[in-house]
Formats: structure tokens, sequence, C-alpha cells
């Protein structure tokens, strides 16, 4: 099967062909068979494709299938690489993807666009499959863009109201500042080493870059802006949060399992480059420290559900930089693939949530939905746990290896620990929050779960792959420097694996027992003060309102009567009042023609003679 | 032709006449508002010019300026032709030869 793997990518860019040129007008069982069959066949191809790629015991396997583009000695094939770690995201965006869809199908019964919704999620689903199967940067920054646009669809998908159009945009443009610097990136690495194709260009630059050099250090930098543009890490994280503005299933998909974490993928594809530039690939691990705990904070404020789940993304994304500051390649992708799981499964379990709430996503009008939405309940009790990594589930064993590589880590690792370790206790204590407010407390309104298979089955698997999927292993041993094994003494381990658990315990006695009056403390000076700067996300949007918005509103404002238009108009302006002059002295008096012409004739003839 | 008498009258006298003759002719064309006064006007105009061209030719003994007055005469009494037919169509048309009134032709 694995010479079928081109049509991995293929049977959802067919969907999407199907769904697309009906011009959305099929009605919802056919949409629904297109577009959840075709991602579930593409599953099904990868996972034979998979299985023959693990017996035949190649390490890559490379198929070509046309040439792209061939201008003089720039060649770029249309060419897919499977190797270990492309295997793993095939795995979970198909996977995760065709649960998504499945789960979709329910979710948007009833919505007058179902089969455009359709349309846009198998595009997307082709879009990432070329991003990670693409075995150059420019077939992978064709993928990167398609999911940048789709992205910007979805989250538009309910257009008739401006606001989603809004965060649309917001969503494209700021993730666009971080693929104008991957853009420049793919340019000086092509500049620099003559080729695009992944596999050669790290061969190259492990022979003729320097480690630390200039040149790797630009390089990988320019990467890194376009990877935390893609996964809204800090400084390019403020798009994320508005991006909630999407269906539901949307921020399943896009935002959190797959998309998002496009850029951890690029960075560990690159992973030779960034060894090169020691100085860059800190700074990785710095970014994602700073991100997962400004996220943490920043989730405990928030008071939409599907806002704290977007801001735990971003934190969990946080922990993948970190990994992949810290060489720990492999933990990176294992905490991705654990972290689709149960992230799906949280935004999907929300989104039987908000449909059982009749669309309402605030969680101080939910409460005690315990016993009205058992199912729900229990699905998203495992998502949480899995979340918060409390012993043997999957979250648990992906995030220990990333915490036991940032302390093993000679400099700057244990920093970075620090960082981690106070993210895990901000996770147990926002999203058991988050658990408890929704979940406990006094019931305020009814909710009525809505049932199916479709509905539920997907939950149900997302939630044993979140509680089992901590014992898959990973075949990434070929495409990563091996990991050694880390053992931390207790101590560190009892830290590790209390601080989470310590974050439930005070989200238990702040958020059910009410030891502490939170309304008081975040209502009084210095309390509201501190609130008010986490929930803005402490202030990124308020200071890139202030640094770029504004600026540029400004000098559009004050060039309102275009400076370049000014002049042709001025051209204009200039011909109509000498044409005005030439039109008045033909007043069709004769005698006024007639004095005109002897008078000019006198002038002329008098200059003659003067001269 | 005897010499004598054309040396009689010197050539500035005949061209002062000329001048003299034309500026009146002008004037006349610019103060006058009836259309036939301006007509006669710019015959009196064409008639200083034929007259200066006599004058030239008398002074040089030349027979071109005589040639230039008598094809001057011809195309003053083909304008007045034109001229007159202009100005019969023009007053049958709007009842007035008064150039002021008339000016309708304006950009």
């Amino acid at each position: 099967m694995l010479e079928y793997l081109w049509l991995v990518p293929t049977i959802p860019l067919i969907g999407f062909l199907i769904l697309i040129l009906t011009q959305g007008k099929l009605s919802e069982w056919p949409a629904g068979i297109v577009g959840a069959g075709s991602i579930g066949l593409s599953f099904l191809i990868a996972v034979l494709a998979g299985l023959e790629f693990a017996a035949s015991g190649a390490t890559s396997y490379t198929q070509e299938l046309w040439t792209w583009m061939s201008v003089g000695g720039f060649n770029i094939g249309f060419t897919l690489y499977l190797d270990g770690v492309s295997l793993v995201m095939m795995y979970v965006i198909t996977g995760v993807g065709f649960l998504i869809h499945v789960y979709a199908t329910g979710y948007m019964h009833d919505d007058p666009s179902f089969a455009r919704f359709f349309s846009y999620m198998n595009l997307f689903v082709a879009a990432m499959l070329i991003l990670v199967l693409g075995d150059n940067l420019l077939l992978l920054f064709m993928g990167w863009e398609g999911v940048g646009l789709c992205s910007y669809l979805l989250i538009g998908f309910w257009y008739t109201d401006s606001y989603n159009g809004y965060c649309a945009r917001k969503a494209f443009v700021i993730t666009r500042v971080g693929d104008a610097s991957m853009a420049l990136g793919l340019f000086l690495l092509y500049a620099n080493l003559g080729t695009l194709n992944i596999q050669e260009a790290m061969g190259l630059a492990q022979q003729n870059w320097v480690s630390g050099g200039g040149v790797a250090t630009a390089v990988t930098l320019l990467l890194l802006g376009g990877a935390v543009g893609k996964s809204a890490q800090l400084p390019l994280q403020t798009w994320l949060p508005d991006a909630m503005a999407g269906p539901t299933p949307i921020s399943a998909l896009i935002h959190a399992a797959t998309m998002v974490t496009a850029g951890v993928y690029l960075i560990a594809r690159t992973h030779v480059l960034y060894e090169l530039a020691p100085s860059v690939q800190y700074l990785v691990g710095v970014i994602g420290a700073i991100t997962l705990l400004m996220a943490g904070f920043t989730a405990l404020t928030q008071s939409d559900i599907k806002k704290v789940l977007a801001f735990s993304t971003m934190s969990q994304i946080g922990y993948m930089f970190l990994a992949l500051g810290v060489g720990a390649y492999s933990s990176a992708i294992f905490h991705l693939m654990t972290h689709a799981f149960f992230k799906a499964l949280l935004f999907l379990t929300a989104g039987s949530i908000i449909l059982a709430m009749h669309h309402e996503q605030n969680i101080f009008k939910m409460g005690g939905l315990r016993k009205d939405l058992p199912w729900s309940h229990w699905l998203f009790l495992i998502g949480t746990v899995a979340l918060v990594a409390l012993p043997f589930t999957a979250g648990f064993y992906s995030k220990e290896e990333i915490l036991a590589s940032a302390l093993a880590h000679h400099d700057g690792g244990f920093l970075l620990w620090l960082f981690g370790v106070a993210g895990a206790f901000m996770t147990g204590l926002y999203s058991f929050r988050l658990y408890f407010l929704v979940f406990w407390g006094d019931k305020t309104h009814d909710g009525h779960e809505v049932k199916g298979l479709h509905l539920q089955g997907p939950l149900v698997l997302l939630a044993v792959l979140s509680l089992i999927g901590g014992y898959f292993t990973i075949p990434v041993a070929d495409v990563f420097p091996p990991l050694e094994e880390h053992h931390p003494s207790l101590f560190y381990m009892a830290i590790m694996m209390g601080l989470p658990m310590l974050g439930v315990l005070c989200a238990y006695l702040v958020f059910v027992k009410k030891a502490i009056n939170v309304k008081a403390l975040a209502g009084s000076g210095l309390g509201a003060w501190v609130h008010n700067f986490w929930r803005t996300q402490w202030g990124m949007d308020w200071l890139y309102d202030q640094l770029f918005a504004k600026p540029y509103t400004a000098l559009a404002n004050w060039n309102r009567r275009d400076f370049i238009d000014s002049f042709y108009n001025g051209t204009a302006r200039l011909a109509l009042i000498l044409h005005g002059l030439i039109s008045d002295t033909q007043t069709g008096q004769l005698r006024w023609y007639a004095i005109t012409l002897a008078s000019g004739l006198l002038l002329l003839v008098t200059i003659g003679v003067l001269l | 032709m005897p010499a004598i008498s054309m040396q009689a009258i010197p050539v500035e006298h005949g061209l002062l006449l000329a001048a003299v003759l034309f500026t009146l002719g002008l004037l006349g064309v610019l103060t006058r508002r009836n259309m036939v006064f301006v007509l006669m006007s710019l015959e009196i105009m064409l008639n200083a010019v034929a007259l200066a061209f006599i004058t030239g030719g008398a002074r040089w003994a030349n027979a071109d300026g005589q040639i230039m007055f008598i094809m001057i005469i011809s195309l003053a009494a083909a304008e007045v032709a034109v001229g007159l037919g202009l100005v019969l169509r023009l007053f049958h048309q709007f009842k007035t030869l008064d150039l002021d009134i008339l000016s309708k032709m304006k950009g």
C-alpha cells in the first residue's frame, strides 16, 4: 500500500472538490458521507501504508510524483517523504481528524452551510497532509499557507456576524507576519545551500555551516518567526483566543490538534539547523517557557469555556517548544500527539456542553451540570486529568518526559524546568477551575444532553486514547538524535507529580469549598488590576494596538487624501483651470475677436520693429 | 506715363494716407455694432492696403503693386458678395444686425 501514499492527501482534496463544485448544495447526508468518509478512507490508507512502512524496516520512503517547477538550476519536485515523524503526524491528522469530522456531522446538523463547512474541513486536511508529507520546504510552505487559508475561512465560517470576520482577519494577518518571516528564512536557506529539499539541506548545513554562525542563526530565527506565528507563541500569540469564534469542531481540529502544532513540526523537522544555532535553540525553549506560564495565568481569568481551552492549548504548545529548546524532539512530538488526543476530546466535549446549553459559552452561567450531562461530565473529566497530567494518563507520560529532559539539560535547563513545573501547577489550577465551575456548584441552568452515535462515539474513542495514549511508542528513533534516558531523583519526581495535584487541590478548595472569596479578591484595587492584566493576555493586545494598529490608522487618516493621488488630481485640476481661462476668451463677441486680433498683430509688429 | 508727375507725390504721403485709412477702418470695425457698417469699414481697410501697394509699386516703378491692387479689389468684391449674403440671412433669422446680440457662438 506504500505506493498509494499519494492518495492520503488526494482523497480529502477530491472530497473538497466534490463539495465545492456542487456549490455547497449537497444535502446533509451525502455531504457528511463525502466529508467524513474521505478522511476515513484517507486514514485507512495511511494505516495500511504505515504498516507496510514499518514492516519494510526502512528509515524513510520517498515518492516522487512529478516535477513542480524547474527553472534553471531551481528544481522543486512534488515529492512525498515519509519517515517516523511524518508518519505520526499523518496518523494524528487523519485519525483525530476523522473522529472530529464524524463529530462535526452531528454538531453542524441543521446548519444551512453544512456542505461548505465540510468542504473547508477537507481542504484543510489535504493541506495539512501536504505540510507534513512534503519532502521540500517549498511544498511544506504551500501546505503551511493552505492550512492558514482554511483557518481563516473556518474562523469566519459564520460570516454574517461581523465579529467573526474580524477574528478571522486578525488570525490571518498575525500569522501572515510569521509566514513572511518564514518565507525570508527559506530564501536565505536557498541562497546559502542551493536546495530546499529538507534532507539535502540538513546534510549540506551540517557540512558547510559553523555552529553558532551568522547564517545558521539568521535562518533559524526567521524560521522560528514562522513557527511562533503558526503555533501561537509569544510574541505572535494574540490571535488564538479570537480564533475561537469559529465552530467548535474547528477549534478542536485546527486550533488544538493539528494546525497550531505545525510550528513544532517545522522546528523538529529542521532540528539539525537549530542544533547549529544553540542560542536560537535556547530561545525556542525560553519562548515556550514564558508562553506556557503566561497563557496559564490568562486561562485562569477567562470566562468563556472555549477561551480557557484556547489558552491551555497555547500553554501546552509552550511545553512542546520547551522540549524543542532542550533538544528533546521526540518528547515534543510525543506531547504533540497526546495533546491532540486530550485537547480534541476537551474541545469536542465543550462543544457538546455548548450544544446542551443552547450555545451558551460563559462558564459562570453554567454550574452543577454533573447530573444533567453525565456523558459530557465523565468525558470532560478524562480530558482534564490528561491535560493536568495526573499519573497514568497520556499527558502525564509526555509532559514528564519533557520536564525530565529540561532538568537534565546542561545549560539553562533548570530555569526552563522551573517554568515548566510552575506551569504544571497552573494547568492543574485552571483546568479544574473550569471543570468545577461547569460541573459542580449550584445548578443555574438546565442542560439537555444531545445524544447520538456520531456525537458520543468519537468522544469515547478520544477518551480512550487520552488514557492509553501514553503507552504508545512513536517511531522517531531514526529521525532524531537519541534521547538519553533521564531518571530524575525522587525529590524532583515528587515535585513534578505533586505540583499538578496541588493545583487541583487548590482549585477544589477555592472553587468548591470557597476557601477564598475569589470575587472579592478580583474586585478590590490591586486584585482587580492583576485580574484584568492577566485576563487581557498581559496587555499584549493593548500593546500591539498602541504599537501597530493606532500609528497605522493615524498614518492612514493623515494620508486620507492620498499623497500620490493629489499629484495626479492636481495635474487634472491645472488643466481644467487653463481650459477655463481659454474658454473665457471665446465670448462670441465678434468685435472682441477683432480687437484681440489687432492687438496681437500690433504686439508682434512692435516686437519685430524693436528687435 | 511721365515720371515727373509721380515724383510730385512723395511716397511717405501715400503711405501715411494708407495708414490713416487703415486705422479709420479698424476703428470702425472695432466700434461699430451694426454689421453693415462693419463690412464697410472692412472695405476701407482693404482699400488702405491696396493704396499702400500702389504707392510702393509707383516708388519702385514695378507693376507688381498694381497686380496686387487688382487682386485685392476682386477679393473685396467677392467678400462683399458673401458678406452681404450672410447679412441678409442673419437679418432674416434674428431680425437684427447688432453684433453684440449676435453672440451665441462662444466657448
